[in-house]
């Protein structure tokens, strides 16, 4: 295990586990805290996964004292996760296609990985399939110029940045980021704050796209039991046969018209 | 084994390897083949938990409340962590009986050495009645969990579980339509949980399983927002284990009925505990989210403590402390 901060607040951890071999983008672990007052595995997304599969990387914000105790964890500690959790992004719809991956604060970390298996499915289909390469372009929201991540999402695409402030890329938000780029895409995987991915939804809807969102709430049992983390849906979910999925099993990654946020 | 072996230490009971403790116990007339179960809302109907732990080793899975249509639950969020527990207010989301019936009981019958208690809610005495009748189909169901304590709901549930005179009544009534015997969930959120428990037995209950979660409340101070939707929420967690403790001694010694014993259990000492102050069985409940193994490692720690001590068998343990 290795750890460091960032960006204010915000700490970069390597786990090394064979949890990796299996890791899809837009999955995400639970991390246990050593303190045993507080319980409940945390939920955090998974930002990559190194090149042979033996170590997983988690970027995450300092968001109470759970996360607090994280971010002193020193290299060579041993920690408890379980996982690895949720179904993650559906690849296969943005293949061959023009595809926006969107990200907000600290939904960043996810797109990572996806951005990265994007880049590389690109390259391996590129020559049996050269008129249907995916096009990704990925357009991330900042508060202000503490763009973590940004080098390495730089590795496998265009990179568009929006801040809060205005001291990098477009002042504003990742949607007034595509707007002033005037850029368009067939199809979107995004992760950020609730007003973003509403957002999200409004302009997908607009366009007449898919928007595939990835959702957080809170989670006791990350395994599907507990019925904590719901969100609403369009349609009867098939599991509860009430207007509520999982977010943790069913998700974490929904299109955005099947539910209601 | 000698019965007059009076060597407890630990090495006496680590040569012991070759005998195996009678684990099994008893609760109404059914036999389960030992006592360590799930706690109802916290287990689904195993198939979750199936991926961690082999359901055939447990005595019984507890389902999650069923009622007699699909419930939807609580606005989110509907958990949140407190110290040494936590708080939730699911408000009993359900598929109803229907799918119960077709997809859950198919899946639990599986599991051929472990029994099926179903847990059982309502808004009114009658939905509790059409629940329990569907139920009575079914064979392998072997014993209703009557919810009669749930702090989450607005109507029903624990409105029957604060009041003797309403438990007394729905005891009774459902009595009268039920095919298994009923085991009537009390709630701790009450002055005198001795009374509710001569008012179950009273009106005819088989046994008692307790306790449900106890209402709690938790504030986020920074968004200045409760931290549940629904406001309040029942705690569990290891941090509600003395008062459960308790409550299970103080029930232990009111009535003769046999016990489900439960809240903030995480180990196997903590299931010895609720034993030994009258629980004919025990249930595991939120420490599965902690410990996805855990329902599996405290009855393995049961059978250790069994061997350490050389107790023979687990009826022995029951009220033994009084």
């Amino acid at each position: 295990m290795t750890q460091k901060e960032i960006a204010p607040a915000i700490f970069d951890l390597w786990i090394k586990t064979e949890l990796a071999k299996d890791v899809k983008p837009g999955q995400f672990v639970g991390v246990f805290t050593k303190d045993k007052s507080a319980l409940l595995p945390r939920p955090i997304s998974i930002c990559e996964v190194n090149a042979d599969r033996t170590a997983l990387r988690i970027v995450y914000r300092i968001a109470g004292q759970g996360t607090k105790e994280f971010s002193g964890w020193q290299a060579g500690e041993e920690v408890q996760i379980l996982g690895v959790l949720g179904n993650g992004f559906p690849l296969e719809k943005g293949k061959g296609k023009k595809v926006f991956l969107m990200g907000g604060g600290i939904g960043i970390p996810p797109m990572l990985e996806l951005a990265k298996e994007f880049a590389a499915d690109a390259k391996q289909t590129a020559a049996e399939c050269a008129d249907g390469k995916t096009d990704v372009r990925c357009i991330m929201g900042y508060r202000d110029s503490k763009t973590f991540l940004k080098e390495d999402l730089e590795q496998y695409g265009r990179v568009y940045f929006a801040t809060e402030d205005g001291s990098v890329g477009t002042k504003g938000n990742v949607l007034d980021a595509i707007r002033e780029n005037a850029i368009t895409a067939d199809v979107i995987f995004a992760c950020g704050p609730m007003p973003m991915l509403r957002a999200i939804k409004a302009y997908a809807q607009d366009q007449g796209i898919p928007a595939y969102i990835s959702l957080e709430e809170h989670m006791a049992c990350g395994v599907g039991a507990c019925l904590g983390c719901v969100v609403k849906t369009k349609e009867v979910d098939h599991h509860s046969h009430v207007h509520n999925a999982r977010i943790c099993t069913d998700g974490p990654v929904f299109e955005a018209g099947e539910v209601e946020i | 084994m000698s019965e007059n072996n009076q060597n407890v230490n630990m090495t006496a009971g680590a040569n012991a390897e070759n005998w195996a403790p009678d684990l099994r116990t008893r609760i109404a007339g059914v036999e389960f083949q030992n006592p360590v179960m799930t706690a109802s809302g916290t287990f689904g109907s195993g198939m979750e938990y199936g991926e961690f732990v082999d359901l055939n080793r447990l005595g019984a899975v507890v389902t999650k409340g069923v009622a007699n249509v699909p419930w939807p639950g609580n606005p989110t969020p509907r958990v949140a962590e407190v110290y040494g527990g936590m708080l939730n207010a699911i408000g009993l989301q359900n598929p109803g009986i229907d799918v119960f019936m077709e997809r859950d009981i198919p899946f639990l019958k599986q599991y051929e050495k472990t029994k099926i208690i179903v847990n059982v809610c309502g808004k009114s005495v009658q939905d509790y009645v059409d629940v329990v009748e569907r139920l009575g189909e079914e064979p392998a169901v072997a014993l209703l969990e009557i919810n009669v304590s749930c702090p989450n709901v607005k109507e029903g549930a624990i409105a029957f579980g604060q009041k003797a005179d309403a438990l007394y009544n729905i005891t009774s009534e459902l009595k009268k339509h039920a095919k298994q015997p009923i085991m009537m969930k009390l709630s701790p959120n009450v002055t005198d949980i001795t009374e509710m428990a001569r008012a179950a037995e009273a009106a005819g209950a088989d046994a008692l399983s307790l306790i449900n979660t106890i209402t709690g409340m938790k504030i986020d101070i920074h968004r200045r927002k409760f931290a549940i939707a629904n406001k309040t929420g029942g705690m569990s967690g290891p941090a509600i284990k003395p008062i459960a403790v308790r409550m299970v001694y103080q029930v232990a010694q009111a009535v003769k009925l046999p016990i489900l014993g439960m809240g903030g259990i995480a180990t196997a000492e903590d299931a010895i505990e609720f034993i030994l102050a009258g629980a004919s069985a025990v249930s595991v409940g939120a420490m599965n989210f902690v410990n996805p193994y855990a329902t599996v490692e405290i009855l393995e720690g049961i059978e250790n403590y069994m061997r350490q001590y050389h107790v023979e068998k687990l009826k022995d343990l029951i009220g033994a402390v009084r």
